[in-house]
């Protein structure tokens, strides 16, 4: 598989009143040709902001940049100028959002906001976008299509926006799909006709998805690769399997023992992760995780861990072997 | 089972909201949230309400409460039917059910401390005053595991799951025998969920507490909860003990929600077979004829559509209400 998107060291901080937010702290990863990377963490992980800062979609002030870069076909996103960076959002990367309620334009058409990126990215006439949005709606298994286009966002229910949104990301045939917690605010049968419906388009259309989330679940269904995120760090990187068959991040192993599972009977106490996320106004000198980390030693309090290889395409970021309690 | 004393006895309980238009708000029809709703709640247990959003989850729960007015049906707490109380008498009887709403970052006055929080229930019905409320509260803060130091913080200095955590002591305060739990936890991130349902399950064993707890959560009430109903579009479809209803479902919609929720380990959902519903929860305002749930049920005949099926006991402790319950053995399999 060839590498399709690169980035590197990438830095984001939002200055507000209050003092600088590290929100991402030097991220790096790379997504293949036609694979699916999970992106998982918290709420103030970092994880939105680092795949939203990569097409520069962060409000700047307050948001800015710091330092890094996002290689895609060759060119830097962060360095693209404003009109070729128009060209790749929506063109070749497409981006579904969080919340289907408020990332429609409520006082537009479903037809006219999915005709748009055909008409700027494609160049093609209001006819030609018209049939094309009609075969998007069909593709996400909208039922009338003809109708429906002309139909306003709040017609539409939760689980039908989040798919126009969808057919909207999909609508030039993307070569990478960017999903932020697509299914967050749906229900779960919703949801699992969202991830069925992401799953065979997927292997229609060929396309790299890299799906933001806070649930664990969804991406064990989905992902072939995963990386999990606190405090502005890639803590943990493996393929899928692996890194729920061998958590080696202590946060991901926490994370993973304080999920109730609906195929587990025992009645045993959650094991929760006491404490809770660090407020990130300073960028964490030792390990950001270390207050909260049961395996601490006292390297963990002087110097903050880098990804280090800890197995065949699985790196963590941690001091300790998590299995043996001892220093990596 | 040994027989187990009723604390809360929930029959055919109706909540319908009318809609208004025009100028002179006549109404034009009603949101059938809670449609005709059967259950009891037994003394010590935690009961899980799940349902996905719409069903009438949350109205149930506050119609219990008594914060809506019941269109027709009884909620009889220890032999008193609450909606025939007088408004004196349910707001002593209030004392006794006490409530954890969802949102912890709505349901606290920004401009309250934390000991006006805490402490406004025992002033309001009059239980205690000044010095002896401080003192209280700070004990209340130490039992959820807040520092009784932070009496006179206000809500903004707390993280989502601190806040619950005064939420959960405000609702302690009167020493109820049974709390309605509204969606506790969807609000709070993962690593937090599970210390405050951890304080939830502890508080339970140490104080007795009867917990009905709401949720759309299906994992974490199976971990929670003694006995579990699902609701959909306002009516119980099923009621049965946790194990049985997470092993051996029997209504469609059980079957069908139980496996559509994803279970964190990718060599369990490589397996998975999930039925996919089809379409979306219908309007609560003309709710389908017949059975409520056959618009989107894959086993749907012609008498689903003509008569509404019944709630019945198939086997002790296990209610359905489907007309081929016992025909379901066939979406069952994974």
């Amino acid at each position: 598989m060839a590498e399709l998107y690169s980035v590197k060291d990438l830095e984001t901080q939002f200055h507000t009143r209050e003092g600088t937010v590290h929100a991402v702290n030097g991220v790096s990863f790379s997504l293949q040709e036609g694979e699916t990377l999970g992106i998982v963490g918290e709420s103030g992980c970092g994880k939105s902001v680092s795949m939203l800062s990569t097409l520069r979609l962060i409000p700047q002030p307050p948001g800015e940049i710091v330092s890094g870069e996002a290689i895609f076909q060759g060119r830097d996103l962060l360095k693209l100028s404003a009109e070729e960076l128009r060209h790749v959002r929506g063109g070749q990367i497409g981006f579904v959002f969080q919340d289907p309620m408020t990332s429609f334009n409520p006082v537009q058409t479903i037809g006219k906001q999915l005709m748009e990126p055909l008409e700027i990215h494609l160049g093609m006439n209001k006819k030609q976008a018209w049939d094309r949005a009609i075969e998007m709606l069909r593709m996400v298994r909208i039922p009338n299509p003809e109708d429906r286009l002309k139909d306003y966002p709040h017609q539409f229910s939760g689980g039908m926006r989040q798919r126009a949104m969808i057919a909207m990301a999909l609508a030039c045939s993307p070569q990478v799909l960017i999903a932020d917690e697509p299914t967050t605010s749906l229900d779960v049968t919703i949801q699992a006709q969202i991830m069925d419906l992401v799953t065979s388009l997927r292997k229609e259309l060929g396309m790299a998805i890299i799906w933001i989330t806070h649930d664990l679940g969804v991406v064990a269904g989905l992902a072939e690769r995963v990386i999990v995120m606190y405090a502005g760090y890639i803590v943990e990187e493996a393929r899928v399997k692996d890194l729920y068959a061998k958590p080696e991040h202590p946060y991901t192993l926490g994370l993973l023992r304080s999920l109730p599972r609906l195929d587990m009977d025992e009645k045993k106490r959650l094991a929760s992760i006491e404490g809770v996320p660090p407020v990130l106004f300073k960028k964490p000198k030792f390990c950001p995780f270390a207050s909260r980390c049961p395996y601490r030693i006292e390297k963990c309090l002087e110097e903050n861990p880098s990804l280090m290889l800890v197995g065949e395409n699985h790196k963590a970021a941690c001091w300790v072997d998590t299995y043996t309690g001892k220093e990596r | 089972m040994p027989e187990q004393e009723v604390i809360l006895h929930v029959e055919d309980l109706k909540m319908h909201f009318p809609i208004k238009r025009g100028v002179i708000q006549r109404t034009v029809g009603y949101v059938h949230a809670v449609d005709g709703v059967t259950f009891d709640v037994y003394k010590g247990e935690t009961l899980g309400l799940v349902g996905e959003s719409g069903c009438g989850k949350t109205t149930a729960g506050r119609t219990i409460l008594q914060l809506y007015k019941p269109t027709a049906g009884k909620v009889v707490f220890e032999g008193k039917d609450l909606v025939q109380l007088k408004s004196e008498e349910m707001r002593q009887t209030r004392r006794k059910i006490q409530m954890i709403f969802q949102d912890p970052y709505a349901s606290l006055n920004p401009r309250m401390t934390v000991e006006e929080i805490i402490g406004e229930p025992l002033l309001v019905h009059n239980i205690e005053h000044g010095k002896e409320i401080r003192d209280h509260v700070k004990d209340l803060l130490e039992l959820v595991g807040l520092n009784p130091a932070y009496v006179d913080r206000y809500p903004h200095e707390f993280s989502g799951g601190q806040r619950q955590r005064i939420g959960v002591a405000r609702s302690l305060a009167l020493k109820p025998d049974l709390i309605v739990c509204d969606e506790p936890i969807s609000a709070l991130d993962v690593s937090i969920q599970a210390q405050v349902v951890n304080l939830l399950e502890d508080l339970q064993k140490e104080l007795g507490l009867t917990y009905l707890f709401i949720a759309h959560d299906l994992s974490m009430v199976r971990h929670i909860s003694n006995r579990v109903v699902v609701m959909y579009l306002g009516i119980l479809v099923e009621m049965a003990d946790r194990k049985t209803l997470y092993e051996n479902p029997l209504h469609p919609y059980s079957i069908a929600l139980l496996s559509a929720v994803p279970i964190p380990d990718p060599k369990i959902e490589e397996k998975r077979k999930r039925i996919i519903l089809e379409g979306d929860v219908p309007s609560p305002i003309n709710p389908p004829s017949g059975c409520r749930f056959r618009t989107r049920c894959p086993l749907a005949q012609s008498i689903c559509a003509e008569q509404r099926p019944e709630w019945k006991e198939v086997e002790p402790g296990h209610y359905v209400a489907c007309h081929f319950w016992n025909n379901t053995k066939s979406l069952q399999r994974r």
